[in-house]
């Protein structure tokens, strides 16, 4: 009953009581007055009528203020206790109630705060246990997933309807495409938990892989996997391998696949096998013509001069040819190779221990270090590198004899010094240039390779200097040096850990059944909010920042962000600038809607959005319908009829208040990142909230929230 | 009669040789240095024996092959073919078009000169 009724109700026993009792006293004087005086009497009266209703009025107005005053002081009080209770038993134990009304009620209120204390605590106790419990299961989980996180594979664990349980960051960086934004959400391409694995991969191969899969098993192959080639999103080939992961039952219960970019390596197979094609191809062909020349000569000695001089002119021509060939395809091959290595952050001090081995395991050569500059990062591919000055070293030992070198390494701006000094031994300019550009074949090497191209390179330059006055040869190398920031983050910038796996997916169905049957915990949900260029989108305000974090399994996936500005190309309001601390120049550089959105979309693809005050972020979405060309058709909650649905009573429904409410940190309001994830946060508190109230499915919560909005619209 | 060959390659230098041999061992013997000249000869020259190189510029060995088969006048002619692309693949590629030898440079000239005899001979 409202609390409306309540008090008419109450209202209406008063008066009727009363007037019965009214009536009953009248009758009974009435009956008193002997029946001669009747008459008399009632006609005494002079208007009876007028009387009567006076009299009535009189009562309804006293029993209204009587009601009123009970309902205040009895009823609503009680039913704030009521609400207050109910927080504390299924949302936020912290929560106490309000001491109001009568001395009983205020009594009622103390015991029901002194129960909840007391419950807290307990409960306290209880987490406290079960986190003991967990502290060795967690630590196990994330030795796994730290384990996962330096793999230099891509690894994506799925279940069997392709949802993704875990990944790493590696196979996050592969697969997705596009630029990073903030939080590494992207604007295209989506690995993440619970997200179907055939956005990323094409659903065809995975399928046949896993046929693959199961064929073997049944064949009783002891190692069942299967490779398969595919295109990444971002134009990316890439080779997976595809391992079983089994159930109890020894069913499949999902698989594992290790991804590797191949572009390079196919593209590098595919050039050497053009080489190695059109090299052999040549080579016959040129073979083939000098055999046949000569077995002609072996064959007919007795040809004639003419003859012997035409096919001694072949098996010359073609000789040149075949050498002409070689060295072709040779410098082509270099080509190649040269294109091949990569560079990489190296400590420099590294790198000259490394040359230091190199050169002494090579050579009958002692070497040393004169200064070596610390933690100076260099971007290299150590093994040309070390390859090229052990080469030097080679050729400075065998041709002029240098039995002692040094190393030097130096810091100057933005480049290092990598100086190899020996005394004496004075170079000549034909000899630099011998050095330089000679490929590495001497003291066991056999590279197409020469100084001068890996310098090249590793972007630096090489040059021999000469002190007289101190006798000493100095040859330098220019290298540039890495960005300490981009070398401490070693060749893989791998960020946190958790939050990349969750097994409870095995368990999960397949989002195919209609999701207004679905209990409200089992779905996955988008939390989102968004920050405007001000209040009336028919008015041609824009969004300037759209914040999105999933719920799935009942989790918050923060690392899983979308975080987003939008370029709004309109000026922002006053108000707007002061709430959100935006402004227009801060928004120039950034994409526009009609790229957002559409990440945005395929961001919250298969997941019922949520969000506080749902209708204004709606409106915003469906006015740029037209122009962006997604329309986001998905269920929508809005956090703020739930809120109303559940206490009906209170009357502040703000973001602010309900987060209070339900015991939620506040960080970071008006960002929309920072209020999608508060959002989230409530909304997760008060799906067991909703539960108790019989609202358990997403019809349900649907059906109530909008019950509540017309409830609020007449209100 | 003598018997008559058609050479069919675009390297002269390889052709000279190829000539001398045949026409040593008592082969009439024309060369063509492309694909169509080595089509019209084989309607023109009627030769019985046809050496063709895969890699010939406007039509390919492939090419000139199939069309061979294709034309019935001609349906005794035997076709060896001769290339310096060795893998298997193009082996069975020439073989499915119809040749009656494939073989890859460098070759013996005795072995050619036998398979050559050999087709010949059993054609007769």
């Amino acid at each position: 009953m409202t609390p409306k009724a309540k008090f008419a109700a109450v209202w209406a026993v008063l008066l009727a009581a009363i007037l019965a009792v009214l009536a009953c006293v009248l009758v009974l004087v009435v009956q008193a007055i002997p029946e001669a005086e009747r008459a008399r009497v009632v006609a005494s009266v002079e208007d009876p009528f007028g009387l009567g209703l006076l009299v009535f009025l009189a009562l309804f107005a006293l029993t209204g203020l009587v009601a009123r005053a009970l309902v205040r002081s009895q009823i609503e009080p009680l039913r704030r206790l009521i609400e207050g209770a109910r927080i504390q038993l299924s949302a936020n134990p912290s929560h106490r109630v309000e001491l109001a009304g009568s001395a009983e009620n205020q009594e009622v209120g103390r015991i029901v705060n002194a129960f909840a204390e007391r419950y807290e605590t307990l409960q306290r106790d209880v987490e406290a246990r079960i986190h003991e419990a967990n502290a060795g299961l967690e630590e196990e989980r994330n030795r796994l997933a730290a384990l996962m996180s330096e793999l230099t594979q891509s690894v994506l664990v799925c279940n069997v309807e392709g949802r993704i349980l875990l990944y790493n960051q590696r196979a996050r960086q592969l697969l997705s495409g596009g630029a990073e934004g903030k939080n590494g959400s992207t604007l295209s391409g989506l690995v993440g938990l619970g997200r179907s694995v055939f956005g990323v991969i094409d659903r065809n191969l995975v399928v046949h892989a896993l046929e693959n899969v199961r064929y073997r098993i049944d064949q009783g192959d002891a190692r069942p996997l299967a490779n398969f080639v595919a295109t990444s999103p971002n134009g990316t080939l890439i080779r997976a391998q595809m391992v079983p992961v089994f159930g109890q039952e020894r069913e499949i219960s999902g698989f594992v696949l290790t991804v590797e970019d191949i572009k390079r390596s196919v593209e590098m197979e595919g050039q050497r096998d053009d080489l190695l094609q059109s090299l052999t191809q040549g080579t016959r062909a040129s073979l083939a013509t000098i055999r046949a020349a000569v077995e002609n000569m072996l064959a007919f000695p007795e040809m004639d001069a003419d003859r012997r001089s035409q096919f001694t002119h072949i098996i010359s021509d073609e000789a040149g040819k075949l050498s002409g060939l070689l060295d072709q395809k040779e410098a082509e091959y270099a080509r190649a190779v040269k294109g091949q290595s990569r560079l990489e952050p190296m400590l420099g001090s590294d790198l000259i221990s490394a040359v230091q081995r190199s050169v002494e395991s090579r050579l009958d050569m002692h070497t040393n270090t004169e200064e070596v500059a610390e933690l100076l990062w260099l971007n290299v591919d150590s093994y040309t590198l070390v390859q090229a000055i052990t080469y030097l070293a080679t050729r400075l030992r065998e041709e002029i004899r240098i039995r002692d070198l040094r190393f030097r390494l130096r810091s100057e701006g933005r480049l290092a010094h990598l100086d190899l000094i020996w005394s004496g031994g004075f170079l000549s300019v034909d000899t630099i240039l011998a050095f330089e550009n000679d490929p590495f074949t001497a003291g066991g090497f056999a590279s197409p390779l020469t100084l001068n191209d890996v310098v090249a390179r590793h972007g630096g330059e090489a040059f021999y200097q000469f002190d007289r006055p101190r006798m000493t040869s100095c040859f330098r190398l220019l290298l540039p040096r890495a960005e300490a920031e981009q070398a401490w983050a070693g060749p893989t910038p791998l960020a946190s850990r958790p939050e990349y796996y969750d097994f409870d997916l095995f368990h999960q169905p397949g989002q195919s059944h209609e999701l207004d049957d679905r209990l409200l915990s089992d779905l996955t949900y988008t939390v989102f909010d968004s920050e405007t260029t001000g209040l009336e989108p028919s008015a041609g305000d824009e969004i300037i920042q759209i914040g999105a974090v999933r719920i799935l399994n009942g989790r918050l996936l923060q690392q899983e962000a979308f975080d987003h500005f939008i370029n709004p190309r309109r000026p922002m309001s006053k108000e707007s600038i002061k709430i959100t601390g935006i402004t227009p120049e801060m928004l120039a550089t950034h994409p526009t809607a009609d790229q957002v959105l559409p990440a945005f979309h395929r961001f919250c693809e298969d997941t019922v959005l949520v969000a506080h005050n749902a209708a204004f972020d709606m409106r915003f979405l469906q006015l740029k319908e037209a122009s962006t060309g997604v329309r986001f058709t998905q269920p929508v909650l809005d956090t703020l009829l739930l809120s109303a649905v559940l206490h009906e009573d209170l009357q502040s429904h703000q973001l602010e208040a309900i987060a209070e409410r339900l015991g939620i940190n506040v960080i970071g309001r008006h960002t929309a990142l920072g209020d999608a994830i508060v959002t989230g946060e409530a909304f997760l508190k008060m799906i067991p909230l909703l539960a108790e109230k019989g609202v358990l499915t997403l019809k349900h919560a649907r059906d109530a929230a909008e019950k509540t909005f017309y409830a609020r619209v007449k209100y | 009669m003598a018997k008559k060959i058609l050479i069919a390659d675009d390297e002269p230098n390889i052709v000279i040789s190829l000539e001398f041999l045949m026409q040593r061992n008592g082969f009439e013997v024309k060369t063509a240095g492309d694909g169509e000249a080595a089509l019209r000869l084989v309607t023109e020259f009627r030769p019985d024996l046809i050496l063709l190189d895969i890699m010939l510029p406007l039509k390919s060995g492939y090419e000139v092959c199939q069309k061979i088969r294709e034309n019935p006048d001609v349906s005794g002619m035997k076709v060896v073919m001769i290339t310096a692309k060795g893998r298997d693949i193009e082996v069975a590629k020439g073989l499915a078009l119809g040749a009656d030898a494939y073989i890859t440079k460098p070759f013996s000239t005795q072995d050619l000169l036998d398979k050559v005899k050999s087709l010949l001979s059993g054609a007769a």
